[in-house]
């Protein structure tokens, strides 16, 4: 995988096969650009869990909060990284364990070595990317906001 | 922030994309033409859908002043013709220039910019801008050390026009984005009178650009408008010169633009802080012109650089012209930098000097039947204008000379018309204006 330039068809594959995704380093202040990735997926249909150990215990946008990926009792689609580069390689090795399918790292956050383990075990793996920006990319709503999406499409777009 | 991806929808071809980009159909009626959304504001679902599009936490329109469906479509177009992350569209060339700085200057702080501007960008820096503290150095850009040469520590840009307006001056963008680049600021081009077609900044390290979409874009004359390009590319976090986009924003409760947006942060602060508090906003009818316009940019920039050269070879050759400041003639000396920078053609902006000074250049103008003597350029007509009693006039004599519109100086902007019919205009007028002189 080239990890400098995605394709649409791969993101648009991470991202439409993952519904509960567990969000590493999420916090619970409103102005942090974790809560508002959270809270607008959230709104896209997907499940997220925080994992935080110092907010454990608490509540982000009416979830409870996880002290480590491992403490989450049910099955991770994805495993999301608001962390520094270093600290994702044991948060990728987690998610292998844990038998999830994707592991994302957000912008400015890029760890080559643990992307090969994810890859080698089978996890496709997008890093110094945002999955509020990548789905409001491909589904037409960051276009609203002048950006240039890089979507061309003779299609009628479907609403999200 | 490392590794930058590829500008979006690089894979699709120029013309392709200044028919198509973001301009899918339309999703709720399926109207292939964008169509014009004339409305001020929209609903929200609710009271918390409305506190996320407040807290910029959903993508959402609010309110005409800040994003428009109509506009945003321009703004994805320019955005994908220049290869920039985002686009900001506001009212005018003026508008856009304003936005760009309002982004990160403070009073206080200086830029250093192009002598060999636009007159009216050179009242708007060195006047109006004093107004906020913001200082302009003006400099020589012939030489790109002499950018180097004038930064100060409190500089946050340099600025340049790609092709200046009016000299027929080729700026030498890639030397100037090192040097900004070395100082730890961006590199922000005027690329109104080139066109993306014919040069693209970004691509020789331009980090932010600029257009009045008035002239080429719209290409017909009858829509203003402005448009700020962002690469997408600069870092504001890299120092701690660019305060409003790397740190908390009291405005929106402490949001850092810069570490929540990355690298759409700077369009996203064009329209939440610029737009919201400039309030220079495109009109939805002009955003739709200007669209359909840009669907030709290719055909017409091709017509118009071909009429350009042919005429200015015509002028060169005419014995009441005294000089010809056209890059696409080889005896320019900007003809190197033509060669590199615009490849395509060297724009069909150009200026020729009159033998008889400033009365001279008022008969032409007065004279001719083809071309329109007005204020603008960049327009499917063909335009004649003397600058410095114009558009240069409240400039110092020193100034409009400096920025190549002295009293012989008559500007051009050729259109598509029928060359033979453009040639035979200027013939008949300078034959006036020999006759009734001297």
């Amino acid at each position: 995988m080239n990890h400098d330039n995605y394709t649409d068809q791969y993101l648009r594959s991470v991202l439409d096969k993952v519904r509960t995704i567990a969000m590493v380093g999420a916090s619970p202040q409103w102005n942090r650009p974790s809560y508002f990735v959270m809270k607008y997926l959230q709104g896209k249909g997907f499940r997220i869990i925080p994992v935080n150990p110092r907010a454990a215990g608490q509540t982000i946008l009416g979830e409870k909060v996880y002290a480590d990926l491992k403490d989450i009792p049910e099955p991770i689609d994805m495993v999301d990284i608001f962390r520094n580069s270093e600290a994702a390689g044991p948060i990728a090795d987690e998610a292998i364990a844990l038998g999830a399918k994707a592991v994302w790292m957000q912008i400015g956050v890029r760890n080559d070595a643990a992307a090969a383990r994810a890859e080698a075990a089978g996890l496709p793996v997008v890093m110094n990317r945002c999955p509020k920006i990548e789905y409001s990319r491909l589904h037409g709503e960051l276009a609203w906001s002048g950006v240039n999406t890089g979507i061309i499409s003779s299609k009628r777009q479907k609403r999200v | 922030m490392s590794d930058s991806p590829k500008p979006a929808g690089s894979g699709f071809g120029f013309e392709t994309r200044a028919v198509h980009a973001g301009a899918s159909p339309d999703p709720a009626t399926g109207a292939r033409t964008t169509p014009i959304y004339q409305t001020t504001a929209y609903v929200f679902d609710d009271a918390d859908h409305a506190a996320s599009l407040f807290n910029l936490q959903s993508y959402g329109y609010i309110y005409s002043r800040l994003t428009n469906p109509t506009v945003s479509v321009l703004e994805e177009r320019v955005a994908s013709l220049e290869g920039g992350r985002g686009a900001t569209a506001c009212a005018s060339g003026h508008a856009a220039q304003m936005l760009a700085f309002f982004a990160f200057m403070e009073p206080g702080d200086e830029f250093v910019a192009s002598r060999k501007l636009y007159g009216g960008s050179i009242t708007q820096f060195g006047r109006s801008f004093k107004k906020f503290g913001w200082n302009v150095i003006f400099v020589d850009p012939d030489d790109p050390e002499n950018f180097r040469t004038a930064l100060t520590p409190k500089c946050k840009a340099i600025f340049v026009e790609s092709l200046a307006n009016p000299g027929g001056v080729v700026t030498d963008l890639e030397a100037i984005a090192k040097i900004a680049h070395a100082a730890g600021v961006p590199l922000i081009v005027d690329n109104t009178l080139a066109s993306p077609y014919l040069c693209r900044p970004i691509e020789w390290g331009a980090d932010i650009v600029i257009h009045s979409t008035t002239k080429f874009l719209s290409g017909h004359g009858n829509s203003m408008g402005g448009v700020v390009v962002d690469s997408g590319k600069f870092d504001w976090s890299q120092n701690d010169k660019f305060k409003s986009l790397s740190e908390p924003e009291p405005a929106y409760h402490g949001l850092k633009f810069h570490e929540t947006f990355g690298d759409l942060a700077f369009t996203v602060a064009g329209h939440a802080l610029g737009l919201r508090d400039l309030g220079a906003a495109m009109a939805p009818l002009n955003a739709f012109l200007t669209i359909t316009g840009i669907e030709t940019l290719a055909l017409r920039m091709e017509r118009h650089v071909r009429n350009a050269q042919t005429v200015a070879e015509f002028l060169a050759a005419h014995p009441a012209v005294s000089w010809v400041n056209y890059a696409g003639l080889a005896a320019s000396p900007y003809h190197a930098l033509a060669k590199k920078y615009l490849p395509k053609g060297a724009g069909s902006v150009f200026t020729f000097g009159v033998e008889g000074g400033y009365e001279s250049g008022i008969k032409i103008v007065e004279h001719c039947e083809l071309f329109s003597h007005l204020a603008n350029l960049g327009d499917t007509r063909s335009l004649i204008l003397h600058p410095a009693s114009t558009t240069h006039r409240q400039l110092t004599e020193a100034q409009q000379i400096a920025a190549g519109a002295g009293p012989d100086v008559i500007r051009l902007s050729i259109g598509v018309e029928s060359v033979a019919d453009i040639i035979a205009d200027l013939d008949q007028a300078l034959a006036h204006a020999m006759k009734s002189g001297a």
